[in-house]
């Protein structure tokens, strides 16, 4: 018993540092999002920090500029399709590889995974190589196809361990009971995995919206999504409406956050 | 028959899938990586430009030297944010994980923009340092070595975290107290019998930190100088500045190749299932 309360008074210099140490990375991963928030709101013309003021203007401006109306309206004609199609293959392809006896599932699984694996990068300049010759540089249909790809991968993974995790039985009974696959699927399986299904959508959204190094390939000064609009004011002047539209990214995220942790709370899910 | 048969109907829902995945994919990125072989003719030559080069080697140099930085300082502080979020009260835990998601869950571009803020010559930190009369002329943060480490590490946090989180949550406290009750020492039980059992994670965590800076693009673009110019950024430059494929490939075979490398050893020593967030 001594020895234990000794112990316990021996962690406590390593408890202090923990909490210091916890306390600084909190900081270092939070204040960089809050100064970007609180700095949208300023009324300065630059980014000053704390700001003299507080007002909308920059938001004001955001939305009045046809350059950043035209890029959130590229970035939702972009995400939507992208994300909707890589959840219906996705989802399609997770059913075929957990429950089908597919030879050699692993290796089509691993191929499958590999745009996430692969640098953005290589991604991004093989895609724009290859579009060169189709056209599809410059063109809706070309970010969508390239998001797609990267899109699946995240819906593959997700999917599919929801699919491992249920109970296979559930529909070995049903197609016993005499319902076709089709039935199987849609009033037993898909109901079972739809809070992964819909995780998945949401997280394939922001990954699409977030998107930078194929976007930037591949779009044009027309065609240009939210993140390649922002990437080329960065690089120019900082402005503070580049905080006001990253602010609207931020929450976003947040909101996508808060769905996605709200879904998995619901049924089972892993 | 009969089996073969719905063998083959599931299979056909694989196809939409794989056919995207190897058109839009794989077909793109083999053409990418034979370019290097093809252009501007065939031959080696592009791998004898890039060992010849003092530019080419410089920034593969750069790419390595800062991974291998980057990576034990995220380990190092995502250690105790790991373990108070496996040992800690499963308030704290709940907390710990919606504080890493948060940032997690933005964009990259978001958090690499607010870091330059934060760094910038008359940003957060300069003003605060001068402020309080700890400098007397504002730091350089960015646009070099600091700013880039601090961005590439702020990223990378919750990618050892959370793997490092799953290893500790899984340490029995009982082997803790035996080494204490056989005798050890705090220091001692936490590095013969703690840390070892954490491994799994560790490595894990440590991998994909060193290979997703290798690629990484948009921190060492807006957060580093030119002098730490790395190899995703080369590739572009080679693209489209100089349109020179033959380069690019050559590049991109080396990027990949360590890519690969080092996710076949992870998978060989602890196994990628751990990949998954």
């Amino acid at each position: 018993m001594t020895r234990l309360v000794m112990n316990q008074d021996g962690m406590a210099p390593w408890r202090i540092v923990r909490g210091t140490l916890c306390l600084l990375v909190a900081v270092f991963l939070l204040a960089p999002l809050f100064v970007v928030v609180i700095i949208s709101f300023s009324s300065a013309p630059f980014l000053q920090f704390p700001p003299p003021g507080l007002s909308l203007r920059w938001y004001v401006q955001l939305f009045s500029t046809p350059a950043w109306i035209n890029a959130l309206v590229v970035s939702v004609e972009m995400m939507v399709p992208a994300a909707l199609l890589a959840t219906i293959m996705g989802t399609a392809a997770a059913y075929a590889l957990v429950r089908g006896r597919i030879p050699g599932a692993r290796l089509v699984m691993a191929c499958l995974m590999l745009p996430i694996i692969v640098p953005g990068m290589i991604t991004a300049a093989a895609l724009f190589g290859i579009y060169r010759g189709l056209g599809l540089n410059g063109t809706l249909t070309g970010l969508v196809i390239g998001h797609t790809v990267l899109n699946l991968p995240y819906v593959l993974a997700t999917v599919s361990s929801a699919l491992r995790v249920q109970d296979s039985r559930l529909e070995q009974a049903a197609s016993t009971l005499g319902a076709p696959p089709w039935a199987t699927f849609r009033r037993i399986t898909l109901p079972l995995i739809l809070p992964a299904v819909l995780s998945s959508l949401l997280v394939a959204m922001i990954l699409s919206f977030d998107e930078l190094i194929v976007s930037l390939f591949v779009s044009s000064a027309r065609v240009r999504p939210v993140a390649v609009q922002m990437w080329s004011n960065v690089m120019g002047d900082f402005d503070p409406t580049i905080a006001a539209i990253a602010s609207v990214c931020f929450l976003f995220a947040l909101l996508v956050l808060v769905a996605d942790l709200a879904l998995r709370r619901g049924p089972r899910l892993t | 028959m009969e089996a073969r048969l719905r063998l083959d109907r599931k299979a056909w829902l694989l196809l939409p899938a794989a056919l995207t995945i190897g058109v839009a994919f794989l077909l793109p990125v083999g053409w990418l990586l034979s370019r290097a072989f093809t252009d501007p003719q065939p031959g080696f030559q592009n791998f004898e430009l890039l060992w010849q080069r003092p530019v080419y080697m410089r920034v593969m140099g750069n790419t390595l030297w800062i991974a291998a930085i980057v990576t034990p300082v995220t380990v190092l502080l995502a250690f105790p944010v790991a373990h108070l979020m496996a040992h800690g009260s499963p308030q704290m835990r709940r907390w710990l994980i919606f504080l890493v998601l948060v940032p997690f869950w933005t964009s990259l571009l978001v958090r690499a923009f607010a870091t330059a803020i934060l760094l910038q010559r008359h940003g957060v930190i300069n003003s605060f340092l001068l402020g309080f009369g700890i400098v007397e002329e504002p730091l350089p943060l960015l646009y070099n070595i600091t700013g880039l480490l601090a961005g590439c590490v702020q990223v990378l946090l919750p990618f050892v975290i959370f793997p490092l989180y799953s290893s500790m949550a899984r340490i029995d406290p009982a082997y803790m107290r035996a080494a204490s009750t056989l005798g050890a020492s705090p220091v001692r039980s936490f590095f013969r019998v703690y840390l070892p059992l954490t491994l799994p994670g560790l490595v894990t965590g440590a991998t994909l930190v060193f290979v997703s800076t290798l690629g990484y693009y948009i921190i060492p673009a807006m957060l580093g100088g030119a002098r730490q110019q790395m190899i995703a950024q080369l590739i572009q430059d080679q693209i489209a500045t100089f349109g020179n494929w033959g380069v690019a490939g050559a590049l991109s075979i080396v990027l990949l190749g360590a890519t690969a490398v080092l996710l076949l050893l992870l998978q060989l020593t602890v196994g990628l299932k751990e990949i998954a967030r």
